[in-house]
């Protein structure tokens, strides 16, 4: 059946910035056994409203169940999934490494001069270098500088923004006329 | 005139006093119209006790004696009176107690508002003596929670707690207060909560979809509605009639939609489900318009998913956005209040009758007499069976009686054989299942409509798991009737390991105490039968008294609950033995 290809989906939570609403939107994955890939939360382009993105990969019939259970939830405004197709979407990653290694191997400069990374901090100890793209572009770069000797890695969740409009303020607005 | 709700109201919404947060919590509650809680004290909620006893002219407070008991007594109430239950308890097993009924209140749409103490705001986190994590154990089975650590939030969150447990599809809501906020004064006004911007409690009804609807129910030739509780939480019982009525469909209820239309209606064609009636279950896979109204498609009506209804467009009436497309794919989903949907569909339905169809119905239910009923009604063995005792409760309450059972056998037999003539008086666990909830629910059931006659048919195992209650009983002098049918066994556990485990009767006989006298030692009236030529008396007797009166009948050891559909079968593999 076409409709049950595993797929990544973006979730795009608004919500009321409530304490527990993380905790009653992780127990709706956590009840069907579905794997959260990554999570972001922040603040969203209306104020007071919250925003989640939360990737998953499954196949389309459970991403709009989710969606439905997510919805029903009091403090939920909106929910919406999309397609990578559907997203302008990037992750960041931090790289921490040796300082020695920066001034020693000259290779490392190209590096990160050819990966489109920047350099954030450098100290007497480590220096730590920054790069936002899609995930083969940050997996790359931690190919390139493990031999260096990575003294951390990190990788932040997908953030995401949609290539159509995103109606809440409308939604909000027709509250307020209604209410 | 005004009533003393709205007076209360006025009187809460136009002044503002400086109180503290315990006062502030009675006089929400006095604002949102409620006279009658239940709960059990503790350490973190005196301060609202002690402005309990303040305001007990105003605020009746029933001291069950479990705060399990109390959610029961809250939802049974709620399932009478239609009005919110409301549940208190202390923090930390005070709160955990709560935690089955608030679960079952859930999976049953029950409007419930939990209010527990927590330790003051600056012990949180500390495992400190008797926190608990209240929000987060109860975070999956509410409808909505939040923590209180402010007095000055008291108002508002209470506001909304009511407004989100009735409106749309009800459900529970807890609300966590620190003892410090009980302690603080601040200034209080209260205004009702009108809406919450991130919640929409009713969609939006789609004419269209009505429309369209109309079409496929006036063109089917076999249509079949099966109805659910949302007939009966939306107030929609008149408008379901008239549908039923004037599209001449036979009509079968879910377990939590019993009572919705009157048993003896001549189109209500029985329960659906796994000890449903043998005719709807079997005609579910023939008909060729399913029409859901207000129901879940939970896997004990469905039966295999993979071969329900397969044959049929699926039309789904249904409040919840979040049921539509989840176990079964409606052809037409119908969003909204189905009060208001069915109100715009009569007009367009077309007036009909189907007798062929109807009497696919009837003839099934010859055979289900046959082979099932007439044995089940009219025994030919010595020993009692749990439906002559049923039959004998219809004929002295006249089938006029709230019926309020716990789970198991005793359930399903009560709830296929019951008689009803008003909405409203079928009170039992259905999707949660659970054993215990009956004793304190017809509590409630009773003080949320004591006009009522209230008859508890409850399980011997069932029974023992909320025994204490009988206490609350005697103090309150509800005048609840309770049924024990005893059979000396958890009953449908033994009927499962009978059919399936070869008869290895796994930790399911009861050695079982004398109830007559535990009752009397509660000081109840009571009663035991054992013979079939003494129950219509004691039965007569029971309803005849007014005050709570316990009545053990003895009944067959191993009778089995049929027909029944096996676990995974399809619900036309219904099984008549
Ligand atoms: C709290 C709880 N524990 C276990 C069960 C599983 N269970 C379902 S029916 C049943 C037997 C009930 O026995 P009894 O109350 O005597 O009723 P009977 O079936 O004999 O009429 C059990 C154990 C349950 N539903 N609820
Ligand atoms: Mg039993």
């Amino acid at each position: 059946m076409a409709d049950k290809e595993l797929k990544t989906y973006t979730i795009s939570i608004y919500s009321e910035n409530n304490v527990g609403l993380l905790n009653r939107i992780s127990s709706i994955f956590l009840k069907r056994h579905f794997n959260i890939e990554s999570l972001t939360t922040s603040q969203s382009e209306i104020k007071d409203v919250f925003r989640f993105v939360i990737v998953v990969n499954i196949d389309e019939e459970r991403v709009k169940k989710l969606i439905q259970q997510i919805e029903k939830q009091v403090d939920v405004i909106k929910a919406y999934y999309h397609t990578d197709e559907e997203t302008i979407f990037q992750e960041t990653a931090l790289y921490k490494v040796k300082s020695s290694s920066l001034f020693e191997e000259r290779h490392i400069q190209n590096i990160i001069k050819e990966s489109h990374a920047n350099i954030v901090t450098v100290s007497p100890e480590f220096f730590v270098i920054e790069k936002t793209g899609f995930r083969n572009e940050t997996d790359r770069l931690h190919q390139d500088l493990a031999p260096f000797g990575l003294l951390q890695f990190v990788r932040s969740g997908r953030i995401s923004v949609t290539k159509s409009k995103m109606e809440i303020t409308e939604l909000l607005s027709k509250f307020k006329k209604d209410n | 005139m005004k009533t003393r709700d709205q007076i209360a109201l006025q009187e809460a919404e136009s002044e503002t006093i400086k109180i503290t947060g315990a006062e502030a919590v009675i006089r929400c509650l006095l604002a949102e119209g409620v006279d009658l809680i239940y709960g059990y004290p503790g350490g973190a909620i005196m301060p609202v006790y002690d402005e309990l006893y303040k305001f007990q002219d105003q605020l009746n407070h029933v001291l069950t004696r479990h705060e399990q008991g109390a959610t029961h007594a809250a939802q049974g109430f709620a399932r009478t009176s239609g009005k919110v239950g409301v549940a208190i308890a202390t923090s930390g097993p005070g709160a955990t107690n709560l935690v089955t009924g608030i679960a079952d209140a859930q999976i049953d749409s029950t409007p419930m508002v939990c209010i527990t103490g927590q330790v003051a705001s600056h012990l949180l986190g500390s495992d400190a003596f008797q926190e608990t994590d209240i929000i987060g154990l109860s975070t999956p089975v509410t409808k909505w929670n939040y923590q209180i650590t402010k007095a000055s939030e008291i108002p508002e969150i209470f506001a909304k707690a009511f407004y989100v447990a009735k409106s749309g599809r009800p459900g529970p809501v807890l609300i966590d207060i620190t003892k410090d906020a009980q302690f603080n004064s601040f200034n209080f006004s209260y205004k009702k909560c009108l809406g919450v911007r991130s919640y929409k409690p009713v969609p939006e009804l789609d004419l269209d979809a009505v429309t369209q609807a109309a079409e496929l129910i006036n063109n089917a030739e076999k249509p079949f509605i099966v109805w659910g509780q949302g007939v009966i939480l939306g107030r929609a019982e008149q408008e379901f009639k008239d549908f039923v009525e004037k599209s001449g469909i036979p009509a079968a209820w879910t377990i939590l939609g019993l009572s919705a239309l009157a048993t003896s209606h001549p189109q209500n064609v029985g329960m659906v489900g796994m000890h449903g009636n043998y005719g709807p279950n079997i005609l579910t896979n023939e008909c060729d318009l399913l029409i859901a109204i207000g129901m879940r498609f939970d896997d004990r009506v469905t039966g295999d998913l993979n071969t329900y209804a397969k044959q049929a467009k699926v039309i789904h009436f249904e409040i919840d956005p979040a049921e539509v497309d989840k176990n079964v794919k409606a052809d037409l989903p119908v969003l909204g209040n189905c009060k208001e949907s069915l109100k715009v569909l009569l007009p367009l339905v077309e007036k009909k009758s189907h007798p062929k169809w109807m009497q696919r119905f009837n003839d099934l239910m010859k055979i289900e007499i046959n082979e099932v009923i007439d044995k089940d009604l009219r025994p030919r063995k010595e020993g009692l069976s749990m439906g002559e005792v049923i039959v004998s409760i219809n004929k002295y309450t006249k089938g006029d009686a709230v019926i309020v059972t716990d789970v198991g056998q005793h359930q399903m037999v009560a709830c296929r054989y019951a008689e009803f003539i008003r909405s409203k008086s079928n009170v039992t666990s259905g999707g949660l299942g659970t054993m215990g909830f009956a004793l304190p629910a017809a509590l409630g059931a009773k003080m949320g409509a004591p006009e009522r006659e209230v008859v508890a048919v409850i399980g011997d195992g069932g029974y023992q798991m909320t025994i204490q209650e009988l206490g609350t009983i005697f103090q309150t002098q509800a005048a609840v009737k309770i049924v024990v049918l005893n059979n000396d066994f958890l009953g449908m556990v033994r009927q499962w390991q009978q059919l399936f485990f070869d008869k290895r009767y796994a930790s399911t006989e009861m050695v079982n105490p004398d109830f007559v006298t535990i009752a009397k030692g509660y000081f109840l009236d009571a009663k035991r039968v054992d013979k079939r030529k003494n129950l219509d008396a004691a039965v007569a007797e029971m309803i005849a008294s007014d005050k709570p009166y316990f009545l053990e009948v003895c009944v067959e050891k191993e009778d089995n609950v049929f027909p029944m559909i096996p676990t995974g079968a399809s619900v036309s593999d219904i099984r008549l033995k």
